[in-house]
């Protein structure tokens, strides 16, 4: 296993993990790092970064409002919350690696309590609220649609994509990938956190029924041990720990698109709940994402329209 | 448990006739660099080969590191002074008495002959677990086998515990405390002067580290301040043996007084914690009070508050508590 994973030796020779080691983490920040510089390298030399200017449309503005709301106050609240205690996880976790000591376990754990809850607030506001499918699914034409986006990024000679609906390809593989990193690490985080003193629960070294799982009885009525003590425990800390690494580069790259001059409308969408029709009609198929039907339904303030509408079901499933 | 072997492992040995030097050679070794004082805790990790440096720093021949000067305020104690030096000296014996009392309840003569207040100070936890090589979390794992429901934990920790339950073994570290000592720090990462209320740091902030030394630092001074001199002391130490033994619970106090009237406190306990802990809601009650039984049994049921025994260890908390208790009351 060597460089990736910390194994130590007990006592009796045998190895026992431990966990991630710290390269995986430097592995991650670096990578973060050269993905970030690469692609704005690239981009730049691709040129895509002068193409500032939304695209003139002739398609028809004659239903649709000057602000279309893309994220509702709700949805809003949730982003940022979110992403307030996923900021806290990371820099509780790392910077204390990094040489910058503090007491950061007692942030780390509050900060995971923070998410668990607005990850729960988020699954029933997008069941009850939101379009949850338009975010979630994913059919073998989203897949195309992707790659064609994906080749026509990479290749100027290959043909134009589609326009996507609300959630375009990559921000749904974003999501999923979010999904799963963070849902590992909340459930390792969970385990890891009962062996703390919280005020949930008295402090427990040992996970029960996996730290010595008792698989059997042998002949003499003993137990029989399928695993080694502590081995449920190392591997706990080892998903938790490529759990957060993986959060490292993601939500790098996050941020790095985030603020990227090109995309920062998509930011400012998530920050005052609306986008422009320019925008609009230039970055998304209305066939896709329909507003036209609630546009005549403008809200009094700044003509933006309910997101609930506008949420209509997909065109293209 | 590990065997203790004759033998220890091979290192590259440096006695550096200066700082500079010794903070030369822990800068090129880094973290093989071992730092060697009086050598009785060093020896120990050697032959149980536990801990295998490749180089050793005896600071033994530093001349700067050695004897207590008078500073411009109060008492300059070199880190490589020795308990027999601290219990001896006059000043020390008559101003700052909770210290002499401190260091003369270290294990044996012949130990505060040749153990120093740095190393004192600076010496690691006494946890078994850790000591005899599991790979817990002090040791950079990710388990505390001393909290474990079938742990034995008797001497182990009672509050300020993180994951880790190990508890600070030092004798004087409270009494440092309690005088507002100041330690001086040379090296590459922590240089400075840090109260020795911050010089202590518990496993919430670093689960691998009992002092703010790192790799490349070197305790070289700790500054007594005129501050708390001659103060009214109170030092008291329970363990096993009364002969030679490590603490159960110690408590060390300096009280500024009129009459039986406290001005000022500041309380300090050592074996409950990874950490000396100063105990701030006792001083707060104490402080200008008169000193009556009712004040004496208040402080101690105040001081235990927040703490929670492991399985073996209950004890400590009532131990504690009177300790305390004893504490205030000497005042009287």
């Amino acid at each position: 296993m060597g460089r990736w994973l910390d194994v130590e030796l007990n006592p009796w020779g045998q190895e026992v993990l431990q966990g991630v080691s710290l390269d995986l983490m430097w592995l991650a920040i670096i990578a973060a790092l050269l993905f970030t510089v690469g692609h704005a390298l690239w981009y730049r030399q691709r040129g895509f970064s002068k193409q500032g200017k939304v695209a003139q449309t002739q398609e028809s503005v004659a239903d649709l409002p000057e602000r279309i709301v893309r994220h509702t106050l709700a949805a809003r609240i949730f982003h940022w919350s979110m992403a307030a205690a996923m900021l806290v996880l990371l820099v509780t976790a790392f910077v204390p690696l990094l040489g910058l000591e503090f007491p950061w376990v007692t942030i780390h754990w509050i900060a995971g309590v923070v998410l668990i809850l607005t990850i729960i607030y988020h699954v029933i506001h997008s069941i009850g609220w939101l379009d949850f499918w338009s975010m979630m699914s994913m059919t073998a034409k989203d897949v195309r649609e992707g790659l064609g986006h994906f080749r026509h990024i990479l290749s100027s000679k290959s043909p134009k994509p589609e326009k996507p609906g609300k959630y375009p390809f990559d921000h749904r593989m974003y999501h999923h990938a979010i999904i799963v990193a963070s849902l590992a690490a909340v459930v390792t985080g969970i385990l890891m956190t009962l062996r703390i003193k919280t005020p949930f629960w008295e402090p427990n070294e040992y996970y029960p029924l996996t730290d010595q799982a008792v698989s059997g009885y042998n002949e003499l009525s003993e137990p029989i041990i399928s695993l080694m003590p502590g081995a449920a425990t190392g591997l706990v800390f080892v998903i938790h720990g490529i759990a957060g690494v993986s959060l490292i580069l993601m939500v790098a790259a996050h941020i790095y698109f985030a603020i990227r001059p090109d995309k920062r409308w998509f930011t400012w969408g998530m920050i005052r709940g609306w986008i422009d029709r320019e925008h609009y009609l230039a970055h998304f198929d209305p066939d896709k994402w329909s507003v036209a039907d609630a546009s005549k339904r403008e809200s009094s303030h700044g003509g933006a329209i309910a997101d609930s509408v506008v949420s209509v079901p997909r065109t293209d499933d | 448990m590990a065997i203790i072997r004759d033998m220890i492992p091979a290192f590259e040995l440096f006695q550096p006739a200066t700082v500079e030097d010794a903070l030369d050679r822990l800068a090129e070794y880094g973290e093989q660099a071992w730092v060697l004082a009086g050598g009785l805790d060093s020896y120990d990790w050697f032959k149980d080969r536990i801990k295998r440096p490749e180089a050793v720093i005896d600071l033994g021949g530093i001349e700067e590191l050695k004897g207590i000067r008078e500073g411009q305020d109060g008492l300059e104690i070199g880190a490589m002074a020795t308990l027999t030096e601290i219990v001896r000296h006059e000043r020390v014996r008559a101003e700052y008495k909770i210290l002499a009392d401190a260091a003369e309840h270290v294990a044996t003569p012949q130990i505060r002959n040749q153990g120093t207040l740095g190393g004192n100070i600076s010496q690691d936890t006494r946890c078994w677990y850790y000591r005899s090589g599991w790979p817990c979390y002090r040791a950079g794992g990710n388990t505390c086998y001393a909290a474990a429901p079938q742990a034995m934990n008797r001497e182990h920790a009672i509050m300020g515990t993180s994951r880790c339950v190990a508890i600070n073994p030092s004798d004087t570290a409270p009494a440092l405390v309690a005088l507002d000592a100041k330690m001086i720090v040379r090296g590459q990462r922590s240089s400075g002067a840090y109260d020795a209320e911050d010089f202590f740091i518990g496993p919430a902030t670093d689960i691998t580290r009992m002092t703010v030394l790192e790799s490349g630092d070197l305790l070289t001074q700790i500054n007594i301040p005129e501050e708390w001199a001659n103060a009214h002391f109170y030092y008291e130490k329970v363990r096993d043996r009364g002969s030679w033994d490590f603490q159960l619970v110690s408590v060390a106090s300096a009280f500024k007084t009129s009459g039986n009237t406290i001005d000022d406190a500041r309380i300090v306990v050592n074996g409950v914690a990874p950490f000396p802990v100063r105990l701030d809601a006792v001083e707060r009650l104490v402080r200008g009070a008169s000193v009556d039984e009712e004040i004496a049994v208040e402080a101690g049921e105040i001081a235990i508050q927040g703490s929670r025994a492991l399985k073996h260890n209950e004890y400590k908390q009532p131990m504690m508590s009177n300790l305390v208790r004893r504490a205030v009351r000497s005042v009287a």
